[in-house]
């Protein structure tokens, strides 16, 4: 009993001497728990071999004006598009300041290499394959690609003009290695 | 001899005073669980949900001794199961359409719910563990439908997985995160079959706490009035038996489209191996997602589409105060029944809006169900309750029935 009055008289000025035991407790508990859980977390990130898959060589030197041609990246498909002056030009006669994500062709491209867009083929939207890689398929209205499934439109720079994608196509990394190759990733 | 006690009555009071489980059960789902005696044929729908869990894990329990979560087998491992395993078509097509049929039967037993008042209070935490079921069986369904690894799961996978990259920020780390890869892939695969499997005894779970927290206020009743002890029942066997009679008249439905039609809630492009280099033509969700796709659909911005489909079921989480009557039984509220009835027909033409490509009128109709989706909860339901006036509440059940027409 006298214990109780003791932890009552202290209750009533503040914090006791226990209840600070027990914080650090709980709070060391706390980040021994989080210690234990990240590295199972952390396992389901892509693991060395995954990781390891990550550069693709390409010879484009087959690739003729106005052919566009698929390549495998990561295990997911890369456009390169050889464009043609009509479309480089519409590219850049766009009013950059008006686009959803505001980017000159300029940027999009490799200076010297202007001819070549080099975009990865996921729609920034949910991750679909945008259509237009061949004349057959539609390429929506500005000349680009078209993502059938919830009709987001890209121009001829792969960047986003109508539909409910936020972003432009992504630029993977990549070096022009020769004249002829390029090394993505 | 007749005043001794046998010895299988020994061993069951031995054991029982031990382990009273027998008591327990009987407390449950047995002879003493009074349960209000004027239960319409709605109320059947919460066993026949707890049948399709049993079914689904006992199904899914022997498909995945035959089944092979890997990219490059997955999708032969069920043909096999459909072409050589003995038996193996028919417990596929009892667990893949059993996802369909479990689905109608919690959308029903939802409904009455609704309809009833039955997340009304004292129930409210009643509703919300339903809640947390119906979201637990989305996301086992989402994955299972992965797991065949044909066209529609692959891509359906991609969609699903993407919509967690519209979070500001760290977006694309948690999408990378959930594939373990840059895309959907093998490892994607091994995750979503061990998750596949862990969900439904989660469901088991909120299953148990489901039914405790119905027994602490007890079952509603059509008419929405608390139940006087002399107008209850016991479940065994009344409703044991009204159950079972509803099971038999399910089944018949359910095989029926297991034996005849078993591929009709399908999408045959599923039947054509996963291909991570080409999107399908027509991307669809399995119809019990649609009239949350065409909301998804129907914003043309990222995020917002997101948190509206996300939203469209969180907001039932704040029903039971969103609804402002304190009569519980719609059968006793006049206006509310005519925009309950719209609201579901509201829900109907969102799914048929999700069925269809967005093109045309069809993103407009989507724009404006789901206006009329939120506004029901929003505004319709809370200034209903102010505004109207509800029929008179019978004094109690019996009374109900005994009373002379008038």
């Amino acid at each position: 009993m006298a214990n109780t009055a003791h932890v009552h008289a202290a209750d009533a000025v503040g914090e006791t001497r226990r209840d600070f035991l027990q914080y650090t407790t709980i709070a060391m508990a706390g980040v021994g728990g989080v210690m234990m859980v990240w590295p199972l977390i952390n396992s389901l990130n892509p693991a060395a071999d995954t990781l390891a898959l990550s550069t693709t060589d390409v010879n484009i030197s087959g690739i003729g004006e106005g052919q566009r041609i698929t390549v495998v990246w990561r295990g997911k498909p890369v456009f390169i598009a050889h464009r043609t002056a009509a479309e480089i030009d519409a590219a850049n006669k766009v009013n950059v300041s008006e686009l959803r994500d505001p980017q000159p062709d300029s940027a999009r491209v490799k200076k010297g290499k202007e001819a070549f867009l080099i975009v990865e083929g996921s729609c920034t939207h949910f991750g679909c394959i945008p259509q237009g890689m061949k004349t057959t398929e539609p390429r929506g209205e500005f000349g680009g690609w078209f993502c059938p499934c919830h009709g987001s439109v890209y121009d001829t720079s792969g960047r986003i003009r109508k539909g409910p994608a936020p972003e432009n196509l992504h630029i993977p990394p990549y070096a022009f290695t020769s004249d002829t190759t390029v090394r993505i990733g | 001899m007749s005043t001794e006690k046998s010895v299988w009555r020994k061993a069951y009071e031995w054991h029982e005073a031990r382990l009273p489980i027998v008591t327990w059960l009987d407390h449950s789902l047995g002879t003493k669980y009074p349960v209000p005696r004027n239960l319409n044929y709605w109320w059947n729908f919460g066993s026949l949900a707890m049948f399709m869990l049993a079914v689904m894990i006992f199904s899914g329990i022997v498909l995945a001794m035959h089944y092979t979560p890997h990219a490059t087998m997955a999708f032969d491992s069920v043909e096999r199961i459909m072409r050589d395993v003995n038996n193996g078509w028919m417990i596929r097509y009892m667990h893949m359409n059993g996802a369909s049929f479990f689905f109608i039967v919690v959308y029903i037993h939802i409904l009455r719910g609704m309809y009833y008042g039955s997340y009304k209070a004292p129930r409210e935490v009643l509703w919300w563990i339903g809640l947390l079921i119906y979201l637990a069986m989305m996301a086992t369904a989402f994955l299972g439908y992965v797991l065949p690894w044909g066209q529609m799961s692959f891509w359906g996978a991609t969609v699903i997985t993407n919509f967690f990259s519209a979070i500001p920020g760290v977006g694309d780390s948690i999408v990378t995160l959930l594939w373990g890869g840059f895309g959907v892939d093998n490892p994607t695969l091994n995750r979503f079959f061990s998750l596949h499997y862990l969900l439904p005894f989660v469901i088991i779970g909120l299953v148990f706490l489901h039914i405790w927290a119905l027994h602490v206020p007890g079952a509603n009743n059509p008419l929405g009035i608390d139940a006087a002890p002399s107008d209850k029942i016991p479940f065994f066997p009344y409703y044991v038996m009204k159950d079972v009679f509803g099971l038999a008249v399910f089944v018949v439905f359910y095989f029926v489209v297991v034996f005849w039609f078993p591929n009709s809630m399908g999408e045959a492009v599923n039947y054509v191996t996963a291909n991570p280099l080409q999107t399908p033509e027509h991307i669809v969700p399995e119809w019990y997602y649609l009239p949350f796709y065409a909301i998804l659909r129907s914003i043309p911005n990222k995020l917002l589409g997101i948190i509206l489909m996300f939203g469209s079921i969180l907001i039932l989480f704040a029903l039971p105060w969103l609804d402002t009557s304190r009569v519980r039984s719609g059968n006793f509220r006049p206006v509310f029944r005519v925009f309950f009835a719209i609201w579901i027909v509201d829900v109907l033409i969102l799914g048929y809006v999700g069925m269809k490509p967005a093109e045309g009128i069809i993103p407009t109709i989507g724009m404006i169900g789901t206006f009329w989706y939120f506004l029901h909860f929003a505004v319709i339901l809370p200034v209903l309750g102010w505004l109207e006036t509800p029929k008179p509440l019978p004094a109690s059940i019996s009374q109900a029935v005994l009373k002379p027409a008038e």
